[in-house]
């Protein structure tokens, strides 16, 4: 099994050109919106974005293939269960009940309810894309030093892109540590009773830890013989300058999110559009 | 006996944050143990940051679940800011663990069992219980059964996983360290000698 999730996008495209900063906050305010309306044409219309600059920062379809399937299987269980569990959720919101029809017991489809799993399910679909853009399409230490452009202390920072700078190393040390324990013979199947799964899987972690354990020595050594951490601010090699595009990206998604509050505030009176009122 | 601090971000702790945010989003993809109960699993992701937390600290345990599960949430479509945030509360009550278990000093006994036990649990209990079903309705309007119903098969699942493979973790982790006053200066030996 051999997954890496941190295949950057190298395509030379309009979102790779823009500065770390303005992306960062570009994906924080679309998230936000996404999250805080249920306004069913505020998600779609935020669907319909995602989309494009999805196309536009040419991810491929190999690259995420794994990981739609993972979600399409989540929502669709999210859904059920949802259903299962709160079947009159919608009636509740929008005060309502439009029957559809009954099925059985407690459980009739009213369009309440449709509207509120829909609304929820394109909430999910919408936010997805926009994760994947951001990570595959910015560089770890340009993502530092945008961090730090944003406010986060550069400690913080700097966290953030070591993590991205070990993970593969530490995902090679997993692979390698699982093929030696399963050539022992370690049974890792779902053959194995849950006290020997436990066992088995303290069988790879442990070598795991330890060896992270180290390696956490000796990093913190070398960056402490650098003297990293003596001042108060530091600059980044990888850090660009504000462009008129990125101001121009932020300007329409701070659009985008003022919109959507006016709506919320202004049209819908709450975070839910009624179309039953 | 030197006092340990909560709160301070030294370089190693910044290192530990980094490389325990890696290991968990490994973990957290790649191990997950399959319980007797259909479609749930033992994270062992999260006994890694009470183990962590234990070793390093509240700042390192807080910060590397966050970073972490933000990551995860990205790459898996899940960007869910109400489970984000409850992470980050777990692992922040992890972390005071570190004040209360000497692990690094090679002493780990039933005290330091019992005590590491009871803060996970209660992290887990706040995050999973309160904050993140909380949450989950505040934010997205999620329907109370449901984002009950999940939250403490999340938070069960954690605290039997902080709870078998934290404390084996840190059992395996105080073997190897030489406990404080081990050594001693041997003055009848040099006595004869002399």
């Amino acid at each position: 099994m051999k997954i890496n999730l941190f295949t950057q996008s190298r395509e030379d495209t309009f979102l790779r050109r823009m500065s770390g900063v303005a992306k960062l906050v570009c994906f924080l305010l679309l998230t936000f919106t996404v999250m805080l309306s249920y306004d069913i044409r505020v998600i779609a219309f935020t669907i319909i974005l995602s989309f494009v600059m999805f196309h536009i920062s040419k991810v491929t379809w190999r690259q995420i293939r794994v990981i739609a399937c993972i979600l399409l299987l989540f929502l669709l269980l999210n859904a059920l269960f949802t259903f299962l569990l709160a079947p009159e959720q919608g009636v509740k919101i929008y005060g309502s009940r439009h029957e559809i029809f009954h099925i059985a017991g407690r459980y009739t489809l009213t369009q309440e309810q449709l509207l509120y799993m829909s609304s929820k399910l394109l909430k999910y679909v919408a936010v997805a894309p926009l994760g994947l853009i951001f990570f595959l399409c910015t560089d770890p230490s340009e993502l530092a030093a945008s961090l730090n452009g944003i406010g986060m202390p550069y400690k913080g920072a700097y966290a953030v892109s070591l993590t991205l700078r070990y993970f593969p190393d530490l995902q090679r040390d997993y692979n390698n540590i699982s093929m030696s324990q399963q050539a022992r013979g370690l049974e890792m199947s779902k053959k194995a009773g849950f006290a020997s799964r436990v066992k088995n899987a303290l069988a790879i972690i442990v070598p795991l830890i330890f060896s992270t354990l180290e390696r956490i020595e000796v990093i913190s050594n070398a960056m402490d013989l650098r003297a990293f951490g003596k001042h108060k601010k530091r600059t980044w090699y990888s850090a660009r300058k504000i462009s008129r595009q990125d101001i121009l990206a932020i300007a329409v998604t701070a659009l985008i999110f003022a919109v959507s509050l006016y709506i919320t505030f202004f049209i819908n009176h709450s975070r839910f559009y009624d179309p039953f009122a | 006996m030197e006092q340990k601090k909560l709160f301070t971000f030294s370089t190693r702790i910044l290192v530990a944050t980094a490389l325990g945010a890696a290991l968990f989003f490994i973990l957290n993809t790649f191990v997950r143990i399959p319980t007797p109960v259909p479609a749930t699993y033992i994270m062992p992701s999260w006994a890694i940051a009470a183990f962590f937390g234990a070793l390093f600290g509240p700042i390192t345990s807080a910060l590397m679940t966050l970073i972490a599960v933000i990551l995860s949430g990205a790459i898996d479509g899940g960007m869910w800011w109400s489970w984000i945030i409850a992470g980050g509360v777990a692992g922040f009550i992890y972390g005071f663990a570190f004040k209360f278990v000497n692990v690094n000093r090679g002493e780990f006994k039933l005290k330091g069992i019992l005590i590491f036990n009871a803060i996970q649990i209660a992290g887990n209990v706040i995050a999973w219980f309160v904050v993140a079903p909380v949450l989950d309705i505040l934010i997205y309007a999620e329907p109370v059964e449901l984002v009950f119903l999940q939250g403490a098969v999340a938070g069960l699942t954690n605290i039997i996983g902080c709870a078998v493979i934290g404390t084996l973790l840190l059992l395996a982790y105080s073997a190897t360290r030489s406990k404080e006053g081990s050594l001693k200066k041997d003055t009848d030996n040099a006595d004869k000698q002399a």
